[in-house]
């Protein structure tokens, strides 16, 4: 499609409404105020209209869509807090009977349409990604055109640009409107505006940067999109957790092997009731209040080609808390659970069952309960054996003795033991207030005379690559936000015609600031400020109203 | 230190009580235009000495109260709320030398001691931080939301002088309507202040043991008569009202509770006021705004929301993260209080999209601003007791 060629010789590119160079309306229309949101240029999503990319373009450029899915976004965020997501119920509560036992037959429907995982549904994903397409084709579609149109815009202006002006005053009353002029470009540029002349008229230009303010946080906005998204790829970001108790050293999973960490205290501390100044405030929650979460940890690293063999290297010692992680190359540990007083050791005595246990008071031994010995030998001949050992100890299925996991949290032994001289054992079985004979004719008993207890703490493993791109993204988002929104683009031009001073003004946001420059040089120089033409239609659309008493407070009229 | 930091907050209280006075005389003065006229005016400017003194003076409070805690005051209801409603004042501090829009004056001024007075409501004793609140990024996040709600608040009030201004409460209509629900809803938060404030005076306490939301019995203690009882809850205390209804167990019963008595005492409070001033009650504060140009209150709330709404995601999102990060190992988690305010954010964000593409300006625009600061309380109130979370100061 053809370019259109404007009186002043600037060619403008199809669609174009007001002259990108000196602003002659080039389109007829009745003699209303300009549109002025992209100084009139061409927009691709105003122009073309055919082909089925141009309707795809259309479509997400349009600010109303853009409107429509951030409203969506909201609404689907809100019914996602009805009830709470699936992540925030109780662990091992299946969630097809948590949702109606707990809310009924609401909580029933919340569950069917899948909005206990909502955030993570498919449509939800897909109204941020809508939000993102929208966002990049709103801001190309916008962002080229209005740059153009900025750069070439001229000084002196067609008359039909001026008149069309929110702010706009003919001054017929001027005696010396060059000198005026002057003057005016004086005052402004006191004021730090930019003024550039041309034939003794002047534009005078202040914060324009300000406009690129959307599109720098809409860049930001995307950047950071594209980081959330990141996650989804497993590489890109690591979640685990380790349990470590004290003294104990533990891979830190996901570093392969490479980086192990030591447990070396862990420690809960609680505020002082007697604190002065906390008193009244213990009181009211009626019990012990937590102050520290703590496990002092020193991490080791070995090289990746010697693991398992080569040398331990200490790298850093630190004391972890919540909100105080212990941070090495991207990973992160944070103190996020513990278990205080775990079963570590127990120590047995060896009786006999009916008469004075004469000679046995050295056999005595501690059995590690994380990783026993399998037999213990002693000088007087006696060797006790570990014939079964259940850390957590329950019947399985079967019906047969069995354990849950390897946390002693419920330690069962069955012991062999060996008299001196004897090949045959016999077998007991021991744990806490327990101690059967599994034979009936057991001569010996052993006795748990000691046991000793341990803290063990859980460390959250995390690394987040995506967070420098986050980062990026929120200081792009940030910057472009306050550059658009506590900055504003104003002009103003001011020319000669035919012994005649026009005036005409022109601000993205904020006139009342633009309106407070115009009295300033209406002060300064015998410029009169403009007239509000969007006040003089109120104006008439309220005069049956009759309460305006315009000068009162703040008034936008000058 | 504790007791002088209290003693700064009632003064302050007080000072904006002032406040709201000197501006009532000065909008109401103008309409008798006598050779005194112009001295009445003055009153505006000593209006917002008083809204600066009483700002300074609630700092006073802050400082006080951080330095008898040895940490930030922003860490139970009671702290963020009376928090929020200082930097409200702040607001307004900062937009008056713009615009010296007195009407606004008088609006921001009773929304900031109706949030003050909300917060003191809730317990009042400093207390101690429990480890996931032990974060500079906590203080720092929680200082700039309340900061950027309350630029946002003070966009809410101005949109309401708009509202008052153009509405005509002569005839029935819609508009009226929702006005005046907006009134009404102000007004429970008065009625919800007062019941609370009466019956604490004469220490009525009502006890019940119930089953809590793990399953197990636990005692509660009501501050109001119970209108809806704990889940399973039998009444301990004598001569106390027994509830109608028993609440289900994941609602905090006697928050629940209090929510109704606000909305009973909020319906009483409005009746009456009809009764004295036989119209609604925008139309009886139409007089008092007809003096502003509407068109200047409309830019006043956007640029309101146009300085509050950076900051508020500063603070309320981008802060936010960071701490989350910090303190709960990943910076966003759908927990409710995050979506709340992620939905604040979007909210503003149409907003402004629809205010500068779509040319919603005026009326629709200041009903936007009234929806905004109803998200907001929503998120403060709502959100922090009835939906808990991570981030809940619930029962504190
Ligand atoms: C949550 C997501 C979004 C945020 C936070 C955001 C933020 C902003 C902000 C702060 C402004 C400046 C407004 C003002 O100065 O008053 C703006 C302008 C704009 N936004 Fe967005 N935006 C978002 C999404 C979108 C989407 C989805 C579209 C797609 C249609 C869009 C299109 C625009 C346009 C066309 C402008 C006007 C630019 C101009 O001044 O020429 N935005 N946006």
């Amino acid at each position: 499609m053809s370019k259109v060629k404007c009186e002043c010789g600037h060619l403008n590119p199809y669609g174009t409404y007001l002259c990108e160079s000196c602003g002659k309306p080039l389109k007829e229309d009745d003699n209303s105020l300009a549109n002025m949101r992209y100084e009139g240029v061409a927009r691709r999503s105003q122009t073309y209209k055919k082909s089925i990319v141009d309707k795809i373009w259309n479509f997400f450029s349009s600010v109303k869509v853009g409107v429509w899915i951030i409203v969506l976004t909201l609404i689907a965020s809100s019914i996602g807090t009805i009830f709470p997501q699936e992540m925030f119920i109780p662990p091992g509560q299946p969630a097809s009977v948590y949702y109606y036992e707990e809310y009924g037959t609401m909580g029933q429907l919340f569950y069917q349409l899948g909005f206990h995982n909502l955030y993570s549904s498919w449509w939800y994903m897909l109204l941020v990604a809508g939000l993102g397409v929208s966002l990049i084709i709103a801001s190309i579609d916008r962002f080229v055109p209005l740059y153009r149109a900025l750069k070439t815009q001229r000084v002196t202006r067609h008359p039909g640009f001026m008149k069309r002006q929110r702010l706009f005053k003919k001054a017929d009353t001027v005696t010396e409107p060059s000198e005026e002029i002057k003057k005016a470009s004086e005052v402004l540029k006191e004021r730090k505006y930019n003024v550039r002349e041309e034939n003794g008229n002047i534009l005078a230009e202040k914060g324009r940067f300000s406009r690129w303010g959307p599109y720098v946080n809409h860049v930001g906005l995307i950047i950071f999109l594209i980081g959330a998204m990141l996650r989804l790829f497993p590489e890109m970001y690591l979640e685990d957790h380790i349990w470590v108790r004290e003294g104990q050293e533990v891979e830190v999973r996901g570093t392969g092997g490479e980086y192990s960490v030591r447990n070396d205290d862990f420690l809960v501390e609680f505020y002082d009731p007697e604190d002065e100044r906390f008193r009244e405030g213990l009181e009211r929650s009626g019990g012990d209040v937590v102050k520290t979460y703590q496990t002092t940890a020193t991490l080791f690293k070995q090289s990746s080609e010697t693991i398992g063999a080569g040398e331990k290297e200490e790298v850093q010692q630190h004391r972890i808390r919540v909100n105080d992680p212990m941070s090495f190359e991207g990973f992160s540990l944070y103190q996020v659970d513990y278990k205080l007083n775990e079963l570590a050791a127990f120590t047995f005595a060896l009786e006999e069952i009916d008469g004075d246990s004469e000679g046995l008071e050295d056999v005595r031994f501690e059995v590690n309960l994380y990783d026993p010995e399998p037999s213990y030998e002693f000088d007087n001949g006696y060797r006790v054996e570990i014939y079964d050992y259940f850390p957590n100890f329950t019947f399985n299925d079967d019906g047969e003795p069995s354990t849950l996991n390897r946390i002693p949290d419920n330690p069962r032994f069955i012991f062999e033991v060996f008299a001196p001289g004897e090949d045959d054992g016999e077998l007991s079985f021991v744990g806490i207030q327990l101690n059967e004979a599994i034979e009936e004719d057991n001569q010996y008993r052993l006795r748990m005379v000691d046991f000793e207890t341990n803290h063990v703490s859980a460390l959250a493993v995390r690394r987040d690559r995506t967070l420098p791109i986050l980062i990026l993204g929120g200081i792009i988002f940030m910057v472009g936000l306050v550059q658009g929104s506590y900055w504003h683009h104003r002009r103003m031009w001011i020319q000669e015609r035919d012994g005649e001073l026009w005036i005409a003004g022109h601000a993205n946001k904020n006139w009342n600031a633009l309106k407070k420059d115009f009295d300033y040089l209406a002060e300064q120089t015998n410029i009169p400020a403009p007239n509000d033409q969007t006040d003089e239609q109120d104006e008439s659309e309220r005069t049956d109203e009759g309460v305006r008493e315009a000068d009162d407070n703040g008034s936008t009229k000058q | 230190m504790a007791q002088l930091s209290s003693n700064l907050l009632l003064i302050a209280f007080f000072l904006y009580f002032l406040s709201t006075l000197m501006f009532a005389v000065s909008v109401t003065g103008r309409r008798f235009k006598d050779k005194k006229g112009i001295e009445r005016n003055r009153l505006g400017t000593y209006g917002y000495i008083s809204s600066v003194a009483a700002f300074v003076l609630a700092m006073g409070y802050f400082i006080t109260r951080w330095i008898a805690g040895g940490h930030a005051p922003v860490s139970n209801m009671f702290e963020y709320t009376t928090f929020l409603g200082i930097m409200m004042g702040l607001g307004f501090v900062i937009i008056y030398p713009i615009y010296k829009s007195r009407v606004l004056g008088l609006f921001t001024m009773p929304v900031v001691m109706l949030i003050i007075a909300y917060a003191s409501v809730f317990p009042t004793e400093i207390q101690p931080l429990i480890p996931a609140l032990q974060s500079n990024w906590l203080k720092i996040h929680v200082i700039t939301t309340a900061l950027g709600q309350g630029i946002l608040a003070v966009g809410f009030a101005a949109g309401l002088v708009y509202l008052v201004r153009v509405t005509d409460f002569k005839t029935k209509s819609k508009k009226v309507t929702s006005l005046e629900l907006v009134f009404f809803g102000l007004l429970c938060f008065v009625g919800h202040i007062l019941l609370n404030m009466g019956f604490s005076a004469v220490n009525y306490e009502a006890e019940f043991q119930y089953i809590n939301e793990f399953g197990q019995e636990a005692p509660i203690t009501y501050q109001l008569p119970a209108l809806i009882g704990p889940n399973e809850g039998t009444l301990l205390s004598e001569d106390r009202l027994s509830p109608l209804v028993n609440a289900p167990d994941f609602i905090v019963p006697d928050d629940l509770n209090a929510v109704i008595w606000a909305f009973i005492s909020g319906a009483v409070l409005y009746w009456v006021l009809r009764l004295i001033f036989r119209k609604p009650i925008g139309g009886a504060l139409q007089p008092l705004v007809k003096s502003v140009n509407p068109q200047s209150a409309d830019e006043l709330s956007y640029r309101a929301i146009a300085i509050g709404f950076p900051i508020f995601t500063l603070g309320g999102l981008i802060f936010a993260m960071i701490w989350a990060q910090i303190a709960w190992t990943r910076f966003w988690g759908w927990d409710p209080k995050e979506v709340w305010a992620l939905i604040t954010f979007l909210f503003y964000a149409a907003y402004l999209h629809l205010r500068l593409s779509r040319g919603w300006q005026g009326e629709k625009s200041a009903w936007l601003c009234v929806i905004g600061f109803a998200i907001i309380m929503f998120n403060l109130i709502f959100v922090n007791l009835v939906i808990a979370g991570l981030h809940s100061y619930a029962g504190m």
